[in-house]
């Protein structure tokens, strides 16, 4: 029950994402979620895609470093307090939270929370057994 | 004139000076054949013997040493008295991160530190002064040298070491330094903290003695203005005995070098050929008055000019110019020695390819030294606090090789600039030489 991140390595620069765009773009390569975490010097990109496997293969051979990352991401009611409900089950069982980054799709009423935590098979039993539901990578292409 | 700690020797005629100068290089040669195998060993090679050096004339049939040797011989290959006559030890970095360990006995001590109260008393030092020493103590030799050179003028001597610059300000002003000893990139810092503090007028400097790193002529004119001081340039090299082997005098013209205990060669540093006077070349040193590790024809690798000429300070001993390059690739970054190929060696000790480059800048009048590595598929994570963590250990392996702090900066693969399918090592952007 987890979706495939590409963790991308990028420099600090000028025209270093757009460089990385530009590949997604010559190999038709759409995306459904994006996030960068920032440090002076360097960032990691966090991408969500349909066919991960095709995106780590492209820009593997554009010479980016990259890897895929398993990760949980929980539809989300798409109302006040609908995180909040989700990240106190996480607390209250004692598993912390990597980053997070949030996505909508064109399904209405709900968003999706991406968490990526230390041990993803213990989160996904914690939120099962509380009625949370994950989607997996199959179900990206639907949404 | 005056300012003369042994005008005798300092003022010497030429003739005498030649007279010192043959006299000790025959009985050093001896002293080294008999006592140290390893170089011992190279003359033998070169099919030179003792009786073949009667006079300074005969130097040039001498094999060099290099940092290489140094390497070689570590720890104990090139001492010539037994450890038991040694008293002190001073250090410095290596090539391959192996220090280089100088060894003294108490004579070698006295004669270093008389030639640091020559440079002293050529800033005006005298008795009465207060000398305020900044350069790091312990294994590096510029503190232990300056503070050795003040006691035996009998100036009061305080013995700050480096950094803790609101400390140093406060002694400055509450105890009257006259005399400033530290690296001039250090006496820039101070200067522009003490106008910045509005201390001008609380400080009682007259002069600074400003060595171990290069600067240029702006940067003296900036730090004597700041300061309203007189600031001096001073040379020299752990292997050699440590600042002191040569110092500036009032004519600010170039560094006389001590020559009643070091000879100086300038020498072509492809060919190892003796240049004439003059000439742009690499500095050699020959030891000839040191007892526990005297280097012969001890090549600097820094490249300079030497001048006879009249000085009209008084002094009758040879000048050279301030190093205007290095004829190999180490860097003195915070005055201390860097050597590309240390920083190579943490690299792949910590598994890391050897695509790096070092950058040097001066901020603010202050070394910056920037290391960039390419970034692999085994270092990198989705995560930031993986990466920092990696980040860190190298910062820490770099600090415990080189001694001061390199910044890290990761960098996408295949950036590093390669020119002929070499990668350029060095981007030194200090404007020094």
């Amino acid at each position: 029950m987890t979706v495939k991140q590409i963790s991308v390595f990028l420099e600090n620069k000028p025209g270093r994402l757009s460089g990385l765009t530009k590949v997604l773009r010559e190999n038709q390569i759409d995306m459904r979620a994006l996030s960068i975490a920032e440090t002076p010097d360097f960032g990691i990109l966090r991408l969500i895609v349909d066919d991960s496997y095709k995106t780590a293969c492209v820009l593997k051979e554009a010479g980016y470093i990259c890897s895929i990352t398993p990760v949980l991401a929980a539809e989300v009611p798409d109302e006040a307090g609908g995180l909040d409900s989700i990240l106190e089950i996480l607390g209250n069982n004692g598993i912390n939270l990597e980053y997070t980054y949030a996505f909508i799709t064109r399904k209405a009423g709900v968003a999706y929370m991406v968490f990526r935590v230390e041990d993803n098979e213990k989160a996904v039993d914690v939120l099962a057994a509380n009625r949370v539901h994950l989607i997996c990578q199959e179900d990206l292409s639907e949404l | 004139m005056g300012n003369y700690y042994q005008p005798e020797i300092e003022c010497a005629s030429r003739e005498q000076i030649r007279a010192w100068q043959d006299e000790r290089l025959v009985k050093q040669v001896r002293h080294v054949y008999e006592n140290v195998p390893y170089y011992r060993a190279l003359m033998e090679k070169k099919g030179v013997t003792p009786e073949d050096i009667r006079s300074v004339d005969d130097l040039h049939k001498l094999p060099f040493l290099t940092k290489a040797d140094l390497r070689d011989a570590y720890p104990y290959g090139l001492l010539a008295k037994p450890l038991s006559d040694c008293v002190r030890i001073q250090s410095t970095s290596g090539t391959t991160g192996r220090r280089v360990v100088a060894f003294y006995t108490q004579h070698d001590l006295d004669l270093w530190e008389e030639c640091c109260a020559r440079a002293l008393v050529a800033a005006g030092g005298t008795k009465d002064d207060v000398v305020q020493v900044c350069y790091g103590y312990g294994l590096f030799t510029g503190g232990p040298g300056l503070n050795g050179g003040s006691h035996k003028l009998g100036s009061l001597t305080l013995p700050m070491s480096s950094g803790n610059t609101d400390r140093q300000i406060q002694f400055m002003c509450d105890l009257g330094s006259t005399i400033l000893c530290c690296t001039p990139s250090y006496a820039a810092y101070l200067a522009e903290s003490i106008c910045e503090r509005g201390l001008r007028d609380q400080i009682r400097l007259k002069a600074g003695i400003f060595g171990a790193e290069a600067w240029s002529e702006e940067m003296r004119q900036d730090i004597q203005d700041k300061l309203g001081i007189k600031a001096y340039d001073i040379y020299g090299l752990t292997e050699i005995s440590g600042p002191g082997v040569s110092f500036e005098c009032s004519a600010q013209t170039g560094m006389h070098i001590n020559e009643d205990h070091f000879i100086a060669e300038i020498i072509d540093p492809e060919t190892g050929e003796v240049l004439p006077d003059g000439e742009k070349g690499e500095l050699v040193f020959t030891s000839i008055t040191k007892e526990a590790f005297p280097l012969l024809r001890y090549r600097t690798r820094d490249i300079c000019i030497l001048s006879h000429e009249k000085c009209s300070c008084g002094r009758t001993h040879v000048k050279m110019t301030k190093p205007m390059g290095r004829s190999d690739d180490m860097l003195i970054v915070k005055g201390v020695n860097v050597f590309p190929s240390q920083i190579e060696t943490v690299l792949l000790n910590k598994g890391y390819p050897a695509n790096y480059q070092i950058i040097v800048t001066r901020v603010n009048n202050s070394d910056q030294l920037d290391v960039e590595v390419e970034m692999t598929p085994e270092m990198f994570s989705d995560t930031v606090k993986d990466i920092s963590n990696r980040e860190k250990e190298l910062v820490e392996a770099l600090k415990s090789m080189l001694g001061i702090y390199a910044h890290v900066k990761l960098v996408s693969p295949k950036t590093i600039a390669r020119s002929e399918g070499k990668a350029v090592r060095i981007i030194d952007k200090r404007k020094l030489y």
